[in-house]
């Protein structure tokens, strides 16, 4: 139980946080409800899903600049798709589509062996043009259940069904990795590349499983672009920094070997609720930027502070 | 199958690019056989330890493992075919635990332990964090798991630079155990004394070519010696004469009864201009944090340090570097900017003194840079960056470049671990030459014959006390091993 509470420490400290950002809320906002709630974990399903994939490549060791313009492709696909065939091999048309993104990232990073900012900077334009291609204006159309989907709540008033979504999603695909030689190895790599070489790890492999992992969750996250919005829109949206500082907020350390999906998760509802709050405030829109930056650089040092506490201990 | 050997690796050769690392190298282990391999730096030891461990892929000929061709592409391949290595760093996952480390490599748990036990290491738990634990444990953990995974031939690479004598005892009598019940081994190790307790065979390699096969009998340190040198030369002789003055007047350096924890406790001594002096110490004795105090890293406890009279108190390294005090560190990576000219790094402490923003004097700063890199003899790819150079010439470079800088005192710390005797011998009188040019150099080395060598006088530290004072360059061996294990013939402390 102790272990349990020190492994998970910052991801249990960041789900109080939120609770406590919550409470602001409904403090300045008294209606803010099981609405308002949903509609929260409505407008993170993207964010959510960006987020996790970037955290195993950053687990990994590497960084992938290029989730938003997967992201579109995602999108536009499975708009375009939908308009046409019926939905569920449409899906997973789309979630395939992610997969081998992914892996083309992956494999032009260990065959090429050009750093892993140089390839995906280099995909994040390459991945726009596909989505262009694809659909050149924003439109198609997304299958009504995908819309209907994530809205609501299910099972039981209270939980939305987005919030079920992001979970059972990532859950369904990261915890059987994790619990697999591919997690110990996507772990072992970020933590020291050499050690795991010399442990057996093949180093390669799993470096663009861990990128293929990452297209994956972006194929889900244009998915749920496709769902809010109902067409396909094949210009990248704000998902790369976003996923990014959700990231580092949620105790992954870039350079790799450290941390999990749940903080970066509840770090995704965190940033999204503060924006909430801000709005709720009516402060300037200029100013919110200020303010969340501010937030993220304060958390992370208080986290490292304590950190170095326990470890003096 | 019992007429063949074990591992039988003839005719290895690998190029990068103009460089022919290896040219013909060969080895052999039998059943039961323990094979030294040795060779300079720079002589393709390292290469042929990628090449046999699967690391790299040889240009021509072929490793035969149990008489099968053994197709090593990768550490994990070479681990299936029987040969198991264990390598000069710990190769351990520092961000998981033990546990998850043993699950990586498919090691199995029980026997595991039993080594750990064996090895005497007795409180491990599978859940700690390795990046928690110390550095001599992690070497264990790395050879337990190599033995757990039942190897056809061992590979040990350096493993016990990092680990205190009894660790050491201990690790040579289990390998020498294993072997007795049949395990072959091979290991890369630059200490005679332990290659004589343990090894049956030495197979030494020069300019990436096996030269000879050597048995392990009285006198084999001067043959393999030779062998790695090309030519008989005198291991003992001092190359400068350095007559031992009586240094008088203000010392550069005095340190009275300084204490820092955990392990230094009562260290006092003079250090004179001019002067290099030794400390002899065993494995863990304070000297670490001796030096860590006179570099201003930590916080001494109790003492005091004066610098040419004065007394100083250094609450930051910028200020022992103030007051004229140079680190040089045992690991050269802390020193070296590797990815840069040697040129450049030698140059650089050079540029850091300058007290003007202006532009710098080039033409001075080029000649005396010339010189240091004459001095420091190391080849025409002096222009190449400090990365490719073999590690003996990168400690050169971290010791040489203060010959072009000038400095007042050098703090030097293990400066020849790992390092080759020829490379050492051509560190010596580099050490001479700066305090002959009136540095004041303090020189810890964790190989005793190296005192007499380079040093004028030596403090021997024992469980965090000078316990003597000798004068070096009469001392011998076994004087200083007495020393070192604090058997004093009663002679005073200073």
């Amino acid at each position: 139980m102790k272990g349990l509470v020190r492994k998970h420490g910052w991801s249990l400290g960041l789900g109080l946080l939120f609770l406590l950002l919550l409470a602001v809320t409904r403090l300045i906002q008294p209606t803010f409800g099981a609405s308002g709630f949903e509609s929260l974990a409505r407008a993170a399903l993207p964010f959510a899903f960006a987020t996790a994939g970037m955290a195993i490549v950053v687990i990994v060791g590497g960084i992938d600049l290029s989730v938003a313009s997967m992201m579109a492709v995602a999108a536009v696909l499975a708009a375009v798709l939908m308009e046409r065939i019926a939905g569920v091999p449409a899906l997973f048309i789309v979630l395939a589509a992610g997969l081998v993104m992914g892996l083309v990232n992956g494999a032009l990073i260990v065959l090429t062996r050009v750093p892993d900012i140089v390839v995906t900077l280099a995909m994040l334009f390459v991945w726009e043009g596909v989505a262009l291609l694809i659909l050149e204006t924003p439109g198609g159309a997304a299958s009504d259940w995908l819309e209907a989907g994530i809205r609501g709540f299910f099972p039981v008033e209270g939980i939305p069904q987005a919030l079920l979504i992001i979970v059972v999603a990532i859950g369904a695909v990261w915890l059987p990795v994790r619990r697999s030689k591919l997690g110990l190895s996507i772990y072992a790599t970020g933590s020291d590349e050499r050690a795991a070489f010399r442990s057996g790890v093949a180093v390669g492999r799993t470096k663009i499983a861990a990128y293929g992992l990452c297209g994956l969750f972006c194929a889900m996250g244009g998915l749920s672009l496709a769902a809010l919005t109902g067409i396909g829109e094949p210009v990248p949206g704000p998902y790369l920094l976003a996923s990014v500082a959700a990231v580092v907020l949620g105790g992954v350390v870039l350079g790799g070997g450290r941390g999990g999906l749940l903080g970066p998760i509840i770090a995704v509802f965190i940033l999204r609720i503060i924006r909430t709050i801000l709005t709720l405030m009516a402060v300037d829109p200029n100013v919110t930027t200020i303010i969340e930056g501010t937030i993220m650089v304060a958390v992370v040092m208080l986290g490292t502070w304590l950190t170095m506490r326990g470890a003096r201990r | 199958m019992t007429d063949t050997s074990l591992l039988d690796a003839s005719g290895i050769a690998k190029s990068f690019g103009a460089v022919r690392a290896l040219t013909e190298a060969r080895l052999t282990v039998d059943r039961g056989e323990v094979v030294a391999l040795m060779g300079a730096n720079g002589a393709g030891k390292s290469t042929f330890v990628k090449i046999l461990t699967g690391a790299l892929r040889p240009d021509a000929g072929r490793v035969l493992i149990r008489g099968a061709e053994a197709s090593v592409g990768s550490p994990a391949e070479a681990r299936r075919s029987g040969l198991v290595p264990v390598y000069q760093e710990p190769s351990l996952i520092p961000d998981l635990d033990v546990a998850d480390n043993l699950r990586l490599g498919d090691t199995p748990v029980e026997p595991f332990r039993a080594w750990v036990a064996e090895l005497g290491i007795n409180r491990l738990k599978l859940s700690d964090m390795i990046g928690e634990l110390p550095l001599a444990t992690l070497r264990i953990l790395d050879l337990a798991r190599a033995l757990a995974a039942k190897p056809d031939v061992l590979l040990l690479d350096e493993m016990t630079a990092a680990l205190p004598t009894d660790l050491v005892e201990r690790v040579l009598k289990v390998v020498r155990a294993e072997a007795d019940e049949g395990l072959g081994v091979i290991y890369v190790s630059h200490r005679f004394a332990e290659i004589s307790q343990l090894c049956d065979r030495a197979s030494v390699l020069r300019d990436g070519r096996t030269v000879g096969d050597l048995p392990i009998e009285p006198g084999v340190e001067d043959r393999a010696v030779e062998l790695m040198l090309g030519q008989t030369l005198d291991l003992g002789a001092r190359e400068t004469s350095g007559a031992v003055t009586r240094k008088t007047g203000t010392p550069r350096l005095a340190v009275r009864t300084l204490a820092a924890r955990p392990k230094l406790s009562d260290v006092s001594f003079d250090l004179y201009p001019g002067e290099v002096l030794g400390v002899v110490a065993l494995e863990g004795q304070g000297q670490d944090e001796l030096f860590e105090v006179l570099a201003g890293f930590e916080r001494p406890g109790a003492g005091t340090i004066q610098v040419d009279g004065v007394p100083v108190r250094f609450s930051h390294p910028a200020d022992a570097i103030a007051a004229g005090l140079t680190f040089v560190p045992g690991n050269r990576s802390e020193a070296l900017l590797s990815q840069r000219p040697v040129r450049e790094n030698v140059a650089l402490p050079f540029a850091a003194r300058l007290r003007s923003w202006g532009q710098l004097k080039l033409r001075r700063e080029r000649e005396r840079v010339g010189y240091a890199i004459d001095k420091l003899q190391i080849d025409t790819r002096a222009q190449g960056e400090v990365q490719r150079l073999s590690g003996g010439n990168q400690q050169k470079v971290t010791i040489g470049r203060w010959i072009a800088t000038g400095v007042e005192t050098l703090l030097l710390f293990d400066p020849t671990r790992g390092i080759d005797v020829r490379t050492k011998r051509q560190i010596y009188p580099l050490v001479r030459e700066l305090a002959e040019n009136g540095a004041a150099v303090l020189y810890y080395t964790s190989e005793l014959a190296e005192i007499p060598q380079a040093c004028d006088r030596a403090v021997v530290i024992f469980n965090g006390r000078v316990v003597d004072v000798i004068d070096a360059s009469a001392a011998d061996e076994a004087t200083l091993m007495r020393a070192a294990y604090g058997l004093t013939n009663g002679a005073s402390a200073a």
